[in-house]
């Protein structure tokens, strides 16, 4: 039961070495954790049993955001001057400060004291609500899972399943303490409470935040997924509704969300569609009793340009945020979502965040991955992790020569020794009289090979040459063939 | 230079030199895996819906009125927002003029603001139609309207649709190609009563909106 938590505060992207031991030894999340990933792995194959249907789907979806994307700055025009003439406010911003500045500068026009907030992960990029809060207004959660780690001050530990990392009982032992309520461990009755609460809140909220799953350039439309009838709640009652999100999700057409929601609800959640799909194209008509008088739409920047900037980086771009690599991911699994302490953790979190943050801030997430290879099998767009992974590793330690500015912290690993050690075993290998003479030494007098190795023996035995090279055994075999 | 101009400027030098994709959309990609015979997308959408706790009831177009005042009945509802202005709305009051014990029947008849605390404390339940049905995923295409405004879905803990079969389509794909052009304020498919599994995974239905969906399906409409 006492697990050990960490908190919001305490976490940063930078010790991600760290908070993984800590989170390692945290018996209660690991099993939290891994019942919860297998169950999201079975949900979703058994919602995509035929391999030829969810295989070709991948593929169109894939094809679909690169359409998108290989013509995004028209689309994101034509989705402007469409939500324009509908009545949809929509504003820019090139960092989490500008669209913090935004939405303050909306609230306090309207003199807003309490916002309720729908699901958001952009939202979370900007830190609104720390930000809102220190202007003297209140931002609460209402998707239950954001609302329970909000109650707990920490952070999402999966885009899709914020609270994902604590278990029934832990929850009841939170609303015991934090909303003085009898202690329960019953699901249903914790859901009710907070209903209850949460119903309150909404009737009074002067503003309703969310994000977008995708927004349809053709028709000006705002489509937002969702379960649990918070994003409709968060988007209809309070007069005013912002939406937030990133520049990349944008689509051209109604058409193409129907695969993009397919491979969405089923990657993530096993579900051929989630309860509600909202789809908003203006605020309140005349005549309408219901709906917000003002909508506005808030595009955020915040480093995605620089992902789009290269061609191969731009890939990135695609995800639909569903999760699914998350769930895959043996590294995940095992250290659960806020030790990477991004928003977005897991496969897509390591190669976005070095676009949102600096690969100086992000310097161990390329290489926080075994490769296995799972995140891109599963993915519905097909980003090819593993090989952005490894691209980011490149660009992690390219020297300060190197020319080609592709993103902000590049060569933050980079180490000359380390270089030029490179550089020596390159020159050992490519000289055939050195690389002779070389393996000759270490196959005879290979067990002169020290039994500590610095960090290499700490998890591993000491390696010991062979008797004799591969070079010698293959020329010696071939020699008693002929 | 403006936040939109520069991030509008940037995007277009990475793509200098670059020609869009063609539109790869392929129909027949999401249009064949969900294909039904007419009289098995009924029963799909009804397997579906009552699998995500839905009620799913076949009426007729004579019979559902006093279907729905059974319904009211049995559940102990004594009050229903409806849209009078409708002619299923209209169809409802005139059966609970024939009835001894009628429903008290609500109207949606005044902007939110006007009657907010009523709507939220004590509408036990709506009923509204909707535009269609999808059999591929279990979901009613619900357009909000004038007369059926957005909170109506939404806000009471029960809500009671009607649906003609003859308006349910085989997916998502089908529908759109019957969606109102242009685009309505706000057009909604729901696929059930509103749910959570975020504590644990467990399933909890009544998280923010409805705790219980009751669908009517007129099958000679």
């Amino acid at each position: 039961m006492n697990s050990q938590r960490i908190h919001a505060v305490d976490v940063t992207a930078r010790n991600l070495k760290v908070n993984a031991r800590l989170s390692l030894k945290d018996q209660q999340l690991r099993n939290n954790m891994r019942s919860a990933m297998d169950s999201l792995i079975s949900k979703r194959i058994i919602s995509m049993p035929d391999d030829d249907e969810r295989e070709n789907l991948r593929e169109l979806g894939n094809k679909v955001r690169a359409r998108a994307l290989s013509e995004l700055p028209d689309l994101l025009e034509l989705l402007e001057a469409n939500l324009t003439k509908q009545g949809i406010q929509v504003h820019w911003a090139n960092s989490t400060d500008e669209a913090n500045a935004i939405v303050l500068k909306i609230a306090q026009t309207r003199n807003a004291k309490q916002v309720i907030k729908g699901k958001s992960m952009v939202s979370e990029e900007m830190a609104m609500n720390e930000h809102l809060s220190e202007h003297g207004i209140e931002a609460l959660e209402s998707d239950m899972g954001e609302y329970i780690i909000q109650l707990d001050n920490e952070k999402p530990t999966h885009i899709i399943m914020p609270a994902i990392h604590k278990n029934a009982e832990q929850v009841g032992r939170l609303f015991e303490h934090r909303l003085a309520l009898p202690y329960t461990n019953d699901v249903d009755s914790l859901i009710q409470s907070a209903r209850g609460i949460l119903r309150e809140k909404f009737f009074h909220a002067d503003i309703g935040i969310s994000g977008v799953n995708f927004a349809v350039a053709e028709t000006g439309t705002l489509l937002l997924v969702e379960n649990e009838g918070n994003g409709r709640m968060s988007t209809t009652v309070p007069p005013v509704h912002i939406a937030v999100t990133g520049i990349e999700k944008v689509v051209a057409n109604l058409q193409d969300t129907v695969p993009l929601l397919s491979l969405l609800t089923r990657s993530a959640l096993g579900q051929g569609i989630t309860t509600y799909v909202n789809m908003i194209s203006a605020p309140r008509q005349p005549g309408e009793l219901d709906g917000p008088e003002e909508v506005h739409l808030v595009l955020l920047d915040n480093g995605r340009s620089q992902a789009f900037a290269d061609s191969e980086l731009r890939q990135t771009l695609n995800c639909i945020r569903c999760g699914a690599c998350m769930n895959h991911c043996p590294v995940y699994t095992r250290i659960g979502g806020q030790a990477y302490g991004t928003v977005y953790p897991g496969p897509i979190g390591k190669i976005i965040s070095p676009h949102l943050l600096g690969l100086e801030n992000t310097p161990d997430h390329p290489s926080a991955s075994s490769l296995c290879g799972a995140c891109g099998e599963v993915c519905p767009v097909k980003i090819p992790i593993p090989a952005l992974l490894r691209r980011l590793r490149e660009e992690n330690v390219k020297s300060p020569q190197q020319a080609g500015q592709v993103m902000d912290g590049q060569g933050s690993r980079y180490s000359a020794k380390e270089r030029l050690l490179w550089k020596g075993w390159q020159y050992f290998n490519s000289v055939p009289l050195l690389y002779k003479a070389g393996t000759f030494m270490a196959t005879r007098f290979g067990g002169l090979t020290p039994k500590n190795l610095g960090p290499w023996t700490q998890n591993h035995s000491a390696p010991k040459p062979a008797a004799r090279s591969l070079h010698e055994l293959a020329k010696a075999h071939l020699e008693k063939k002929l | 230079m403006s936040a939109r101009d520069k991030i509008l400027a940037s995007l277009r030098s990475s793509l200098e030199g670059t020609t869009p994709i063609a539109d790869p959309f392929d129909a027949t990609l999401v249009d064949e895996p969900w294909r039904y015979a007419p009289a098995e997308r009924v029963t799909r959408l009804k397997e579906l819906m009552t699998a995500v706790h839905s009620e799913v009831l076949l009426t007729n177009s004579l019979e559902w009125p006093k279907l729905l005042a059974d319904v009211l009945a049995a559940r102990k509802i004594n009050k229903l927002l409806i849209a009078p202005n409708t002619v299923h709305g209209q169809a409802f009051s005139a059966h609970c003029q024939t009835t001894a014990n009628p429903v008290q029947l609500l109207a949606y008849d005044r902007p939110i603001e006007e009657w907010k605390r009523e709507l939220f404390d004590d509408v036990p339940a709506s009923f509204t139609g909707t535009l269609a049905g999808i059999a591929a995923t279990g979901t009613l295409v619900v357009q909000p309207s004038p007369t059926e405004p957005r909170l109506m879905s939404l806000v009471p803990p029960l809500h009671i649709a009607l649906l003609n079969a003859s308006q349910i389509y085989d997916n998502l794909y089908q529908a759109q190609q019957h969606w109102p052009k242009p685009m309505p304020s706000n057009l909604l498919l729901i696929s059930g009563p509103s749910k959570t599994a975020d504590i644990e995974q467990v399933l909890a239905y009544g998280a923010h909106g409805p705790k219980d969906l009751i669908v009517l399906i007129v099958e000679d409409a």
